[in-house]
């Protein structure tokens, strides 16, 4: 057994899964309060990916930077977040919130429609090439771990930690907070929480703040481990994150992790071991049939349907 | 038309034509009679109105566009059948249209020739209906477990996986990224269709006998069961209907129909690739149906014409795309805008701010208004000295495109005598932005449009244009 090879494919499939289950949160947390499947969640993601790369721009680029390399990654961070939450806020607001009482074809058909939108917008205003991070010349790659044929760069380990401080953060949000007390009460019974003096659009939007200020972190961290981002990145990884979420079990949290890392590993695995070129069409099949087998995702539990 | 409820039909929705009062007059009389003609004397008439137009000289690209309406429509009408009449969200519909083409492409060119496999157009294009049938029954097979989203979610990895099998799999016979050249035309019985005019009797043709089918289908036995699944699957099983049996049957129809559409559009393109089956056009179809009203069959065609009109035909051309903008700022304006004096004030201020901004920032730097308008035709030399287009086009375009997007925000945001004022800078800066950036790069901008009239429509008008409204039973 090739070790080495083993060892990279499980440290950059946990690479992969972290980043699909911070998207997957935020699909997770939309679709368990609106029980909307948000397809431009992805789309968020990739804008995410471009305020990085323009961060980075903005400081002198990624050879001749003018600031240290941790208030970049900083800037980047906090920029990529609070910037990509309030576009998802704003999403919310001015495609969604309308829609809220209205048949579920016409949100999802929407959702459709701003994932177009947003892919045009951003193709349009800033072009359909592929855009370099150049990671490799303001952060060293050969610093990290490296015990025998393990090996862990340095960005990799920043990826892995940041992801699960923001999920634990998350999670304390959600189960610790008033916030996420409101948060659960609406995705249960929206009407009852809005009787119980819930501000329900506030809630609504807070909801669609964190889970898109999460997609917009991943894609800053996509741009660092992965170096190329381009404007159609969005749909394929967010398809892949929703069904993370969906495998993990819609609406909780280490199901969404669970999930992510999941389908990371299965798709380096496939990659490295089976095929590189049709690791995305495994990976589609794989997917097909765990819906098939268990539609309530592993952590999920069956919902039992009123009449 | 009706005395009363039909059988398998909402009361509520049955008496919707009874509860509405006719216009009184001429008027109504025309309304009444409208209703009162059956659907073939309209599809009769409609298809001889479709049948006319290439003999009134269509050149080649408007004949071009004329088929390419046709291929929409019948994709649409075979949409509506799981989605509109079954209620089955299905977002791997694309892959059934590309598996015909693909299924066409294999059977009746050079391509499966060494297997001893050459067909004539008759005989692969019921094969490849056959199989898409088929394959609708496998796809179908998950909607016995899955519902809504989750349905939605396993199709549309499906269609994923019908782009990637046809780039990776197999490409000394499916051609990879190159797709499949030099196709038959349609053939047999000793003859075949050379030019795009047959080609469009052809679609037209089998659209119509697409229509026939699904229409005596609708009022059948089955298209009842369809419509009650959709309404309530739990409901429709203690009425005895096999609800799995029925959904699966949804998924086969609506597959052949694009599985024919597919066949149609290989033969007339004469090659196939896998770019061609990819999800942006999947979300065009779905437009189309969605804008005509899901559930009918003249709304889904109604929906193809205009989609397919403005997306392939008007929005090609910058000078035709610049009637289409200006029109329907217009035509907005007008009908939303009340009292006319209002009207005739924003009209007047927009135009008034535009010569007076126009002539200070030329006075100030002649480089920022140097481009002039990048559209052609009478519209452009009509707003030559109205609109700012500097010579860094591409920049300043996309700076106040997103400030465009902004002021529409605000727009909705704003209420009473602040929206009337913002309104004047945000159509200016329309126009500045349309012909400053957006003319210039028509094939984005048409995609960002259909994105923009899928939301707008679907916050204005959920039900589509023609479309009856649903009541939901929660």
């Amino acid at each position: 057994v090739n070790w080495s090879l083993f060892f990279d494919l499980t440290v950059s499939g946990v690479t992969l899964g972290s980043l699909y289950a911070l998207i997957a949160l935020g699909y997770s947390m939309v679709y368990g309060i609106l029980k909307l499947l948000n397809f431009a969640h992805g789309d968020l993601f990739m804008v995410g990916a471009f305020i990085g790369y323009f961060v980075i721009q903005w400081f002198g680029g990624p050879s001749a930077l003018s600031v240290p390399v941790p208030i970049l990654l900083l800037v980047m961070f906090v920029l990529a977040g609070g910037g990509v939450g309030a576009l998802g806020v704003a999403i919310e607001r001015f495609a969604y919130r309308p829609l809220r009482d209205a048949p579920r074809i016409a949100p999802l058909i929407t959702a459709l429609g701003v994932s177009f939108f947003l892919e045009n917008t951003m193709l349009l205003l800033f072009g359909g090439s592929y855009r370099e991070y150049n990671t490799s010349e303001f952060i060293s790659f050969s610093t990290g771990i490296h015990i025998g044929v393990l090996n862990i760069d340095i960005v990799r380990i920043m990826v892995i930690v940041l992801s699960v401080v923001l999920m634990l953060g998350l999670r304390l949000i959600v189960n610790h907070t008033k916030l996420g007390k409101q948060m659960r009460a609406v995705a249960t019974d929206r009407e009852a929480a809005e009787m119980l003096g819930i501000n329900v659009d506030y809630t609504i939007a807070a909801t669609f703040f964190l889970g898109s200020a999460l997609a917009g972190v991943a894609g800053v961290m996509w741009g660092l481990v992965f170096n190329s981002i381009w404007t159609y990145m969005g749909f394929v990884a967010g398809l892949k994150a929703f069904t993370a979420a969906v495998v993990g079990g819609i609406g909780s949290i280490p199901g969404a992790v669970l999930g992510g890392l999941l389908i990371g590993l299965a798709e380096s695995f496939l990659t490295g071991y089976v095929s590189s070129t049709n690791a995305n069409l495994y990976v589609f099949v794989l997917l097909i049939i765990v819906m098939l087998v268990r539609p309530s995702g592993l952590l999920g539990r069956v919902q039992l349907q009123k009449v | 038309m009706s005395t009363g409820p039909g059988v398998g039909v909402d009361e509520w929705v049955a008496r919707s034509g009874a509860r509405r009062e006719y216009q009184p007059g001429w008027r109504g009389d025309l309304e009444r009679g409208w209703e009162r003609l059956g659907w073939w004397p309209k599809l009769a008439a409609a298809a001889l109105i479709a049948a006319l137009l290439p003999q009134l000289g269509m050149n080649g690209f408007q004949l071009q566009v004329g088929i390419n309406t046709l291929l929409l429509a019948l994709l649409a009408v075979g949409l509506n059948i799981a989605v509109g009449w079954a209620g089955l969200l299905d977002l791997g519909y694309i892959a059934f249209y590309g598996f015909g083409a693909y299924g066409y492409a294999l059977l009746s060119s050079n391509q499966l020739s060494t297997s001893g496999v050459h067909l004539q157009s008759w005989e692969s294009i019921p094969l490849v209906m056959i199989g898409a049938a088929i394959l609708g029954v496998v796809v179908g097979l998950p909607s016995r477990r899955l519902i809504g989203d989750y349905l939605a979610i396993v199709t549309l990895f499906f269609g994923e996986a019908f782009v990637e099998f046809t780039n990776n799999v197999a490409p000394s016979k499916l051609g990879g990224p190159n797709g499949i050249f030099a196709l038959d035309p349609i053939h047999g019985f000793g003859g075949q269709i050379l030019d795009n005019k047959g080609y469009f009797y052809f679609a037209l043709i089998l659209l119509v006998l697409t229509i026939v089918v699904l229409r005596l289908l609708d009022t059948s036995r089955t298209g009842r069961a369809w419509r009650a699944v959709r309404e309530d699957p739990l409901a429709a099983s203690l009425m005895t209907i096999p609800v799995n049996r029925v959904k699966i049957m949804a998924f086969a129809f609506g597959a052949m129909v694009a599985a024919l559409a597919g066949t149609i559009f290989a033969a007339q393109q004469v090659s196939v690739f896998p770019t061609d089956f990819d999800t942006p056009f999947l979300i065009l179809i779905y437009a189309a149906l969605i804008l005509g009203g899901a559930g009918s069959i003249g709304g889904a065609v109604a929906g193809a014409v205009v989609v397919s009109v403005l997306y392939d035909g008007f929005l090609r051309s910058d000078t035709q795309a610049g009637y289409i903008f200006y029109g329907l700022i217009l035509l907005t304006l007008i009908v939303k805008l009340r009292p006319w004096q209002k009207l005739v004030g924003v009209l007047g201020a927009t135009v008034a701010l535009g010569f007076a901004l126009h002539a200070i920032v030329k006075a100030i730097s002649a480089s920022a208004v140097a481009a002039g308008p990048q559209s052609g035709g009478w519209i452009a030399d009509a707003v030559r000295d109205w609109v700012i287009v500097p010579s860094n086009t591409t920049r300043w375009g996309n700076i106040g495109f997103v400030l465009l997007v902004i002021l529409l925000i605000a727009l909705v945001q704003l209420r009473g005598r602040w929206r009337t004022i913002l309104m004047v800078p945000t159509l200016y800066l329309a126009a500045c932005v349309w012909e400053g950036r957006l003319v210039a790069e028509p094939s984005i901008t048409r995609q960002i449009l259909i994105g923009a009239i899928l939301i707008v429509m679907m916050n204005a008008r959920p039900q589509g244009l023609l479309g009856t409204k649903r009541v939901e039973v929660v």
